[in-house]
């Protein structure tokens, strides 16, 4: 029995706009003007429970309203949503209690209040028992090194020992899934680094649910063994990090830096991406052109001064893959 | 039962103690209130002195009225409640729905807890000056007075519990066109000036002609000034002291009930844009 079942879950926002200038405005005092936008289009899908799953895609994709609605924050148009038995925006009041959520552009600890005492009311709000509260503090401040930070208003933390604190403070009511969206954005490399290393500590030793957005493909390859690409409201792929890595990721890149002018190359499966005075950039397929023979053919054929193989950074392959899919935000 | 306040009670704390720090906004805002109240009491006096018919309110009950109107003027709902008005800009609602609370009495406790933070201070430094201070230099006459009998005390004592319950579900009334129109501009411009006439804190509302007493105590505003007021000077006695604290709670309890009912409407309509 899955943790998390999501079938043909519909959201539609309306948007309402009115035409530039003066007269748009003047326009817009009588007649307002609305559109609908689909943000979800009947996506679904399911999560077992202590898996740990990545959702990715462009902004506007539908990643957070998918999350709001998980957490039971937004209302579904349409479709069915359930989290370890309950309808979250139905059940909400039960449900939020099991869940833990962090979203990475707003703050959920009091901005006036030492991280301490922002603890202390959550273990309030959620009527968490003293002993119970005391060892999960104690375990969190353990595993994010939140112990020099704790008397320190929160206002006056730096954006990564904020983003600690916030996790730290998500999880103070152990529940037994996680929701975080967009957690290591604006963070620099250690923290990026620590706040993987919590979540993955999280899911694996504690057995939490995890579901993650986010746009660095570092975070996906750190964390996600399952990674769900959405784009315009849709699922556009549903599978392991490693096989959508391979379909995506088959591509390599060659190049070469001749002795004179680059020449025009005419191997069959192989594609001139860039060319600039001696250089050349080349696509091509492993799986189809044997890298080892087109080195040699090309330093058969031509003088070289260097050539190697790269393979094409993530961020670029997955842009591609938003493209390709029309996915890109209008 | 206890187990369920319990986190309301903490949130009240919180928010409490988090307000009892602006001590440089209290005194600016007591000296403010100082200056606003003598300006009314002496155009009392003026209004007293030229009045040829017998008052349904004596000189000193309407100056201790004011006094009194001044001392808990930040009970008032003129306003909502900022953090509301700033969570909705920034879209930080979205965690106050994250809470295993009702959202209604999650931010309904907040509102009490700013309010009551802020007149415990301002309220205590007009007593002391107002009441204890004012006839030492001479200005007897237009003293702060104790309350007119115990009986009165005991009294005005619930009736002040209840200016903050009864303010508080205005306020969430406010908060609650901030949460629809995402600007917390139009209800508080709108809000002011009909409180502060028919709460009495302008003008005691007993001093307004006769023919509109009925209607100004029965409305929902009378609760938040007039009647705890009367009750401690002494203008409202007995059963019709006893009518005043019932005609709050009965605001207080409509209030909610509206109140949490487009609490509901409001969150099931609610977008969270970005992000």
């Amino acid at each position: 029995m899955p943790q998390i079942v999501v079938e043909n879950l519909s959201k539609s926002y309306r948007v309402s706009e009115r035409a530039p200038g003066v007269w748009g405005a003047t326009k817009g005092m009588f007649r307002r003007a609305a559109r609908t936008v689909e943000a979800l289009k009947a996506i679904s899908f399911s999560l077992e429970r202590g898996e740990l799953l990545g959702f990715i895609g462009p902004n506007g994709a539908g990643k957070s309203t998918t999350l709001k609605i998980l957490s039971g924050i937004l209302e579904p148009d349409s479709g069915r949503c359930e989290v370890d038995g309950l309808t979250p925006s139905r059940d909400r009041i039960r449900h939020v209690a099991r869940i833990g959520v962090v979203f990475g552009q707003r703050t959920q600890l009091w901005w006036d209040l030492p991280v301490v005492d922002g603890f202390d009311l959550l273990r309030d709000i959620y009527s968490v028992p003293e002993t119970q509260y005391r060892r999960t503090k104690d375990a969190m401040v353990e595993l994010m090194r939140l112990e020099p930070l704790l008397d320190q208003p929160v206002r006056q933390l730096s954006l990564g020992q904020r983003m600690r604190c916030e996790i730290a403070a998500a999880m103070l009511h152990r529940p037994s899934i996680l929701f975080l969206d967009e957690p290591t954005i604006g963070l620099d490399a250690p923290s990026k680094l620590a706040v993987r290393a919590f979540v993955k500590s999280l899911n694996r030793d504690h057995g939490v649910t995890v579901i993650l957005t986010t746009h660095d493909m570092h975070d996906i390859e750190a964390l996600a063994e399952r990674v769900i690409v959405i784009g315009n409201g849709i699922i556009l792929a549903d599978q392991s990090f490693e096989s959508l890595r391979k379909e995506v990721l088959t591509e390599r890149r060659l190049f070469v830096d001749f002795v004179g002018a680059a020449p025009a190359l005419d191997f069959p499966g192989v594609a001139e991406l860039h060319r600039d005075g001696n250089s050349l950039e080349l696509s091509f397929d492993p799986s189809v052109v044997g890298a080892a023979n087109l080195i040699s053919w090309i330093s058969a054929e031509y003088d070289l001064v260097d050539i190697h193989i790269q393979q094409p950074r993530i961020e670029e392959v997955i842009a591609r893959f938003y493209n390709l899919h029309g996915a890109i935000e209008a | 039962m206890i187990a369920r306040v319990a986190p309301y009670l903490s949130v009240f704390r919180m928010r409490f103690l988090i307000m009892l720090q602006y001590r440089t906004a209290a005194l600016a805002g007591f000296f403010t209130q100082c200056w606003w109240g003598i300006i009314l009491v002496m155009v009392l006096a003026a209004f007293f002195h030229g009045a040829r018919s017998h008052e349904p309110i004596s000189f000193a009950q309407a100056v201790t009225y004011t006094w009194l109107g001044q001392a808990f003027l930040v009970l008032l709902p003129w306003t909502g409640d900022p953090d509301v008005g700033e969570m909705v800009r920034s879209g930080n609602v979205s965690y106050d729905r994250l809470r295993p609370l009702d959202t209604y009495f999650y931010w309904y406790v907040r509102a009490m807890a700013w309010m009551a933070a802020r007149a415990v201070p301002r309220a205590a430094l007009m007593f002391v000056t107002a009441g204890l201070i004012f006839p030492l230099i001479g200005l007897g006459a237009w003293r702060m007075r104790f309350p007119s009998s115990v009986a009165a005390g005991l009294l005005f004592t619930p009736a002040l519990l209840s200016v903050v319950l009864l303010s508080s579900a205005m306020v969430m009334l406010i908060n609650l066109t901030v949460v629809a129109t995402v600007s917390d501009r139009g209800a508080n411009t709108l809000a002011t000036p009909i409180v502060i006439v028919l709460s009495g804190n302008l003008l005691p509302l007993p001093l307004f002609p006769d023919w509109m007493h009925r209607f100004l105590f029965l409305q929902p505003f009378a609760g938040l000034v007039d009647i705890p007021s009367r009750i401690y000077v002494g203008n409202l006695t007995g059963a019709v002291a006893l009518a005043g604290l019932l005609q709050q709670v009965v605001w207080i309890g409509l209030l909610i009930l509206l109140g949490h009912h487009l609490m509901l409407r409001a969150m099931r309509r609610l977008q969270v844009q970005g992000g």
